[in-house]
């Protein structure tokens, strides 16, 4: 009996090792196929243009140089466009921290008429694709006078549907119980939201911040038809408007990949200090 | 006390339309209201200038529409190419990218690796990271003399100048068809044209997806595949199925729920590649990678055609629904076979007897 165990036992034991060396070769090619990009991007912007054209696969600059650099933060409006984009940024993740769980709270929690049809709106809003938008939101920043502003680049983005689910959805997993006693203490509505709900929140919030951080640092789209004013230039907008020859002439190419190095460095921070919470809320994870 | 509940519920009415109220107004006022602005835009004649509610702008019926999908015009080529090249970029991009993510949940879900959390951040960074940044690295690494090109020449290919190359990639080299596939038209774009392929252009823009949407649902799938049993797995590996087997049979149907998530949200953001194409190439060489959600933008904010971009707005969200519905009617309705499902539930059955044993 145990003789007929142990033979595909033993056979298996073999193959797994040898599966496992093919396995890590494998993982250690597509490493190298993933994290080479980036490294490339580094070292050319170190580069002088012709060396970048004349070797695109050096990771070390023949002739080191930071010119790249200098153009960008001394004769560029980048410094412009990086404040911009971390004003931006910061607005709309302090918003939808604040807004999505409010009104996460009040659908899980609350209960007042309209609720369910509060909620049904907020899914037909998920439905709706993005790219559609862009014309719309146009016609009514125009129409509200608040194009060309930091209150249009800013308003509009403020809330977000899917951040009001996922803040939604963690109040319901946490039991009442603590609600109920603040209030049987006669702390009002907000008083038991502010001070009892929101700190037990930190997960979820936490999510919020890394989702409305890292969308609103990328987003392009919405920067392009509410402002027109250099000024009001953000960093995907300035980068991309960069690239396609807008702004320069000739290929320019450690300047471009310079400020793409940039502008990836403060989503790059926070994907390191969170990477663990990344890594496990793989449901709020996805791109927008 | 009954009072005192009562006054606490009417307290609670009134907080929950305040606690919910700046999310209704924003989302109503930037969602909402845009739509209906825009569809009013894409019946009328409206170009641009002052408000389209204005005296001077005129109703004119589904005129937009026409003209997009039958004028015979300008109009209606362009949106054909455009829906072309992003048909074959969905096409290319959707299976590629669920396989990827797939194929990378499966090599880093091992319990026992070494550098597990290494090769997750690895795979998952190009995700995080802005489309701009990428798209300008890509534009970098797919110029003529460019990296990936270099690389090529290693193993004797000599690669093309990707993002200055129109052509076909089903073409293979060929620049003009049988009179057969080059006389019938769609949408103001021959057949010949409608088989060619995604051009090298384009191309090179779907291996930029699955690049950066790899990582992305190979974390969905990770998630997945955490919550099957182990026991389901060991059950079938007890019974003698190989490898391939225990993938197709076990693992597969147990994640068809993810595969879904993963297709439809697939589908949903290959249709509206824009910041690509804004960074990159603006829609050349020879407007191979045009998308209409690009020609949509570039119609109403660089041509004036407002109602035309809006229209054709409108019809990319009915693409995007009819493709999401045909996708979820496909992968839905027919359920695991039940051959596979008694498979599956033996496996259990198995495990739970072993398990009862010990």
């Amino acid at each position: 009996m145990s003789a007929v165990i142990d033979r595909p036992g033993r056979r298996r034991g073999l193959r797994t090792r040898f599966g496992g060396g093919v396995v890590y070769l494998l993982l250690a090619a597509l490493a190298v196929i993933y994290i080479f990009p980036f490294l490339i991007d580094v070292a050319t912007s170190f580069k002088t243009e012709a060396e970048a054209a004349s070797s695109p696969l050096s990771l070390i600059p023949q002739n080191w140089t930071t010119a790249a650099y200098e153009r960008l933060f001394l004769h560029s409006d980048f410094p412009v466009w990086f404040r911009n984009t971390a004003v931006v940024t910061v607005f709309v993740t302090a918003g939808r921290v604040f807004f999505d769980s409010l009104a996460g709270y009040a659908l899980a929690r609350l209960r007042f008429r309209g609720r369910g049809v509060v909620f049904g709106a907020l899914i037909a809003v998920m439905a709706v694709p993005n790219v559609v938008l862009l014309i719309p939101k146009f016609l009514v920043i125009n129409q509200l006078g608040i194009f060309d502003s930091y209150v249009g680049l800013i308003v509009p983005l403020l809330v977000d549907a899917a951040g009001v689910f996922i803040m939604k959805n963690f109040f319901e997993s946490i039991p009442v119980s603590v609600e109920e006693q603040a209030r049987i203490d006669g702390a009002g509505t907000f008083r038991v939201f502010w001070s009892v709900v929101l700190p037990m929140a930190r997960p979820a919030l936490v999510t919020i911040i890394i989702l409305s951080f890292q969308g609103s640092w990328n987003e392009l789209a919405h920067f392009i038809v509410a402002a027109q004013d250099p000024q009001l230039t953000t960093l995907t907008k300035g980068v991309a408007q960069l690239a396609s020859g807008q702004l320069s002439q000739g290929s320019q190419y450690p300047i471009k990949l310079a400020a793409g190095a940039i502008m990836t460095i403060p989503v790059a921070i926070m994907f390191f200090i969170f990477q663990r919470r990344i890594m496990n809320s793989s449901s709020g994870a996805v791109k927008e | 006390m009954a009072n005192a509940r009562t006054r606490l519920r009417r307290g609670e009415g009134l907080a929950g339309w305040l606690f919910t109220a700046p999310v209704i107004v924003i989302l109503g006022l930037f969602l909402l209201v845009p739509v209906l602005m825009a569809a009013w835009v894409s019946l009328s004649d409206w170009t641009g200038r002052g408000s389209p509610f204005a005296a001077g702008v005129n109703f004119i019926g589904v005129d937009n529409y026409r003209e997009i999908l039958g004028g015979g015009g300008l109009a209606e080529r362009d949106f054909g190419i455009s829906l072309k090249n992003n048909f074959w970029y969905v096409i290319l991009v959707v299976p590629l990218q669920t396989i990827v993510a797939l194929g990378l949940a499966l090599l880093v879900n091992k319990r026992v690796l070494r550098g597990r959390g290494f090769f997750r951040t690895a795979f998952y960074f190009p995700s995080v990271t802005s489309s701009v940044a990428i798209t300008v690295l890509w534009l970098f690494l797919f110029s003529g003399s460019g990296a990936v090109n270099a690389v090529l020449s290693w193993v004797g290919i000599n690669g093309p100048d990707w993002f200055n190359d129109p052509a076909g990639i089903f073409h293979f080299g060929a620049t003009s068809g049988p009179s057969a596939l080059t006389s019938g038209t769609v949408l103001g774009v021959s057949w010949w044209d409608w088989l060619g392929g995604p051009s090298v252009a384009m191309t090179a823009f779907v291996i930029l997806a699955v690049f950066t949407t790899g990582g992305t649902f190979m974390l969905l799938f990770l998630a997945a595949l955490q919550n099957l049993s182990g026991e389901v797995q060991e059950a079938a590996e007890m019974d003698g199925a190989n490898a391939a087997q225990r993938f197709f049979r076990v693992t597969l149907p147990q994640l068809r729920p993810t595969l879904f998530t993963v297709i439809t949200l697939g589908l949903i953001g290959c249709w509206q590649v824009f910041d690509q194409i804004y960074t990159g190439t603006q829609g050349q060489p020879g407007k191979t990678t045009l998308t209409p959600a690009y020609l949509s933008y570039t119609s109403a904010f660089d041509s004036n055609e407002w109602g035309r971009g809006a229209a054709i707005a409108f019809i990319l969200f009915a693409i995007i629904i009819v493709f999401t519905l045909v996708q979820r009617w496909v992968l839905a309705e027919r359920k695991v076979s039940r051959r596979r499902m008694r498979w599956i539930e033996d496996a259990r059955d198995a495990s739970a007897r072993i398990g009862g044993t010990r």
